[in-house]
């Protein structure tokens, strides 16, 4: 066993810390926030030339060989700085399923242009009804001609604004809610017969409510087999949510961080706030908190790429019930702490603790996923 | 000993809910029950109505134009109120600064300001914290040095407030200010009301976390008050501060909003669709609303015993801390349930549908908009009105003698 970094994870680790250093202080994030994308190109171009956007597939898919430990790297460190550009649905989850289950054309005309930083993706699976059942799929597709033509709705699709292509979660055949009969379509987001409506989220991203209404694709659209995407999907949203779990760490190292500093600095009664006992044990349980979610994190990062389903699919869940858990003890207890400054828009603080609370509601809550994980672990 | 309401009492709410219903503009009910903001005039516009009614200073006694209502009334009143969708009363006036006018004020003064509180004609904020003195109340550095010229007695108020509540719908600004600085911290403070429109008062505002705006740093530079504006001898606004205090925490347990927000919790999960059913169906989900609504009957009773207590003539006591810490949890958690009911549909931001009036639809379920922000926002009930930290310091040494 050994759980220390190699020396390139170290320089990877200290590339995204530097970037987040640079470019992502609270001011500049502020501003980037406020851009009409709510990201940045030149952002988006050093991560492709850094070698993140390529760095966790493989060689033979154009990539750089890592894995999940390197998307933990980078996504902790996104997690300090509240970064905003899209790596989590282009790379993770886009390339992640296209180096799943596309196929040869599709890596060539899809993922490598994504590790370049030449194509964004949005991953659109939620409907309406769906909450966090990744089968409760309605969009239909059907045979038209060679190809498909899909109809229906999907929501909360994030970076649908940016991206290039949308890959959409489509029922072909089964009645509601069942595994079976699911199919994964790449569709270019600019096709006739999407509708879209785009807004900002709680915490500064872009997603958007997306319309299909017989939208025609090839036979080539097609991502992996006809009826079968059902396993690709919960394999590429178990990876995302690990790769958010990281991001949450970093949020909450640096949350409890600017409160650790904050109660040491601000003074009532005569003395730093911090000299009260009841802050000084809530601050300790804050960083057991968020000690719990890194381990826990560390430990579905390793198993997320195991052969057994089982084991991957606990990891995941397992890790999500602990960032839920410990992002809201870490990101409510900031905001106590910090007084009335807490509820305010000018401290950063507000800001993580409404991304830890986004990153909770994001692929279930931790209420789903301790149901989801106890169904796992009783069946076993 | 009884629960049950005696046949006049039933009357009563009878009687206050057709009012409601009479008086209370159905746009501002609609926010209400959407979670929209409301603006000025839905406040105002209400208030004046229960002031014509005489019911605004509901909780005050007969002599000073209250209703002289008992326990029971007052209790009914804020409930039924609470279910017909009405807004909080803006409790600076009537729940403030009024009673400590009525006990601590001259005549000349009772007769100036009371009239005005009671019809709601007059708005006020209040003037308390200071960038330096949060919990530390008492440490507060705003000062008020007596003057006199051709105009009379007065003092010259300089320095800034901060977390101002509706300070930029205020008329009138109650403020503590220290006028000797050489007598020990609780000593050397007053009780000031400020006309807001006295030269030298700027209003700021401040963004919550939520994008909301109801907080404002006030600045006072060389603001010039009479001195007939003081409630209270020089140097004794420690007690009517301490007097209002305890009455402002009596106010913020918020019990019938509280049960307003179960009950629209669970028909937001009634609503909510999961696996081909609804949200109402997992019982993991509802054991969390059952939970929450045990919270509030425990809260509920609690809040009744104090008010009888009350009711027999006694002042609400320290205990009343521990009604304003778990009212404020209760509150806090039915925002956070509310929130995770809603799910996914949580995350897309739309302020136009939280603060104007503006004809966009919302992404998701009508339910939706104001879920995420409305949590945020509440993580300042255990911060206003003296944090939970300060409540359980209270308690701990005025109850339990630590
Ligand atoms: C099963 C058992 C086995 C033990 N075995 C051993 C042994 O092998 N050798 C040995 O030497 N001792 C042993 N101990 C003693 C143990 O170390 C003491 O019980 C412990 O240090 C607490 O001391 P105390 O019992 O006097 O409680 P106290 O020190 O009186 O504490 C009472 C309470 O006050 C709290 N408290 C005290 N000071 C503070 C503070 N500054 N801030 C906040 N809270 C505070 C404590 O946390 C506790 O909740 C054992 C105790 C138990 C129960
Ligand atoms: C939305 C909102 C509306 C408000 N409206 C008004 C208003 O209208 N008028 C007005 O005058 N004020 C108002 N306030 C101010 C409010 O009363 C203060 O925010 C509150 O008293 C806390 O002070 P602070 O923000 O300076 O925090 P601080 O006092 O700096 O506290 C920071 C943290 O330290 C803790 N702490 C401080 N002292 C101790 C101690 N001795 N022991 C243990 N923990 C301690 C606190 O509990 C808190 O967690 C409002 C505040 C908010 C957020």
């Amino acid at each position: 066993m050994d759980l220390s970094l190699s020396d390139e994870q170290k320089q990877l680790q200290d590339a995204a810390e530097r970037f987040v250093r640079d470019k992502y202080t609270f001011e500049n994030r502020r501003k980037i926030a406020a851009t009409e994308k709510g990201w940045l190109t030149e952002n988006w171009a050093q991560m492709a030339e850094l070698g993140w956007l390529g760095m966790a597939f493989s060689e033979e898919d154009g990539g750089y060989g890592g894995g999940p430990i390197e998307t933990m790297i980078v996504m902790e460190q996104f997690g300090k700085g509240l970064v905003l550009e899209p790596f989590l649905p282009t790379v993770v989850l886009g390339g992640g399923m296209i180096a799943k289950a596309g196929s040869k054309a599709q890596k060539e005309s899809l993922l490598a242009p994504m590790i370049e930083g030449k194509k964004q993706f949005a991953f659109a699976w939620l409907e309406r009804q769906s909450r966090y059942n990744l089968a409760d799929v309605s969009l239909k597709a059907t045979k038209e001609g060679n190809g498909w033509s899909l109809s229906g709705h999907k929501g909360v699709v994030y970076n649908a604004p940016s991206a290039d292509h949308i890959i959409v979660l489509a029922r072909t055949s089964g009645s509601a809610r069942e595994e079976k009969g699911l199919t994964l379509f790449v569709v270019d987001a600019k096709a006739k017969g999407i509708t879209r409506r785009d807004y900002p989220t709680q915490d500064a991203l872009r997603a958007s409510e997306l319309t299909f209404d017989k939208v025609s694709v090839g036979a080539d659209a097609v991502l992996g087999k006809v009826d079968d995407a059902f396993g690709v999907v919960e394999d590429a949203v178990d990876h995302a949510i690990v790769a958010l779990c990281a991001e949450a760490t970093g949020c909450m190292d640096a949350i409890n961080a600017a409160t650790l500093e904050y109660i040491k600095t601000r003074k009532q009664f005569g003395v730093p706030i911090g000299k009260f006992q009841v802050l000084q044990h809530r601050m300790v349980d804050c960083f057991t908190n968020a000690q719990e979610a890194r381990s826990m994190t560390l430990m579905a990062s390793l198993k997320i790429d195991d052969k057994d389903s089982v084991v991957r699919r606990k990891a995941a869940s397992g890790a999500k019930v602990q960032i839920g858990k410990s992002g809201k003890f870490c990101g409510q207890s900031a905001v106590q702490m910090h007084g009335g400054m807490g509820v305010t828009d000018e401290l950063s603080v507000s800001h993580y603790f409404k991304r830890l609370t986004m990153i909770d509601l994001m692929f279930g809550n931790q209420q789903h996923h301790l149901t989801r994980y106890s169904n796992l672990a009783m069946a076993a | 000993m009884d629960l049950a309401l005696k046949p006049e009492h039933k009357a009563f709410a009878d009687e206050v809910r057709a009012f409601a219903r009479a008086n209370l503009s159905p746009a501002t009910k609609a926010k209400t029950f959407s979670g929209k903001h409301y603006d000025k005039d839905d406040h105002i516009q209400w208030q004046k109505a229960l002031g014509r009614q005489g019911w605004l200073a509901y909780t005050w006694p007969r002599k000073y134009g209250g209703p002289g209502w008992d326990v029971t009334q007052r209790f009914l009143f804020e409930n039924v109120l609470a279910e017909e969708g009405a807004p909080r009363i803006i409790p600076f006036g009537p729940k403030m600064v009024g009673p400590v006018i009525y006990t601590f004020g001259t005549d000349e003064q009772k007769e100036r300001f009371l009239p005005g509180i009671r019809s709601s004609e007059v708005s006020w904020c209040q003037g308390y914290s200071e960038p330096g003195a949060g919990s530390d109340l008492a440490s507060l550095r705003t000062k008020a040095v007596r003057a006199k010229d051709a105009t009379g007695d007065h003092y010259i108020v300089n320095g800034q407030k901060t977390w101002t509540s509706f300070a930029h719908w205020g008329d009138w600004i109650f403020c503590l200010v220290r006028t000797n600085p050489e007598a020990k911290i609780q000593e050397g403070i007053s009780f000031l009301l400020i006309d807001m429109k006295t030269p030298g008062v700027t209003v700021r505002p401040i963004v919550m976390l939520d994008g909301a705006h109801h907080v404002n740093d006030v600045f006072l530079d060389n603001v010039k008050v009479p001195v007939e504006n003081r409630i209270g001898k020089e140097g004794e606004g420690w007690t009517c501060a301490k007097f209002l205090l305890a009455n402002e925490r009596l106010g913020i347990a918020e019990v019938p909003s509280s049960k307003r927000g179960v009950r629209s919790l669970k028909d937001i999960a009634r609503a909510e669709p999961m696996d081909g059913r609804t949200l109402a169906d997992d019982p993991a989900f509802t054991a969390q609303i059952a939970d929450l609504d045990l919270q509030v009957q425990a809260l509920e009773m609690s809040e009744l015993r104090a008010l009888s207590t009350m009711a027999l003539g006694g002042a609400p006591g320290p205990e009343v801390s521990t009604l304003k810490i778990r009212g404020s949890e209760i509150q806090q958690r039915i925002t956070e349930l509310t929130m995770e009911a809603v799910g996914a549909y949580a995350a897309p931001y739309q302020p136009g549908l939280l603060f104007q009036d503006t004809n966009e639809t919302p992404v998701g379920p009508d339910h939706a908009p104001p879920a995420a922000p409305r949590y945020f926002n509440f993580r300042k009930t255990s911060i206003y009105g003296g944090s939970n930290e300060i409540q359980k310091n209270i308690v701990s040494k005025m109850v339990l003698g630590l």
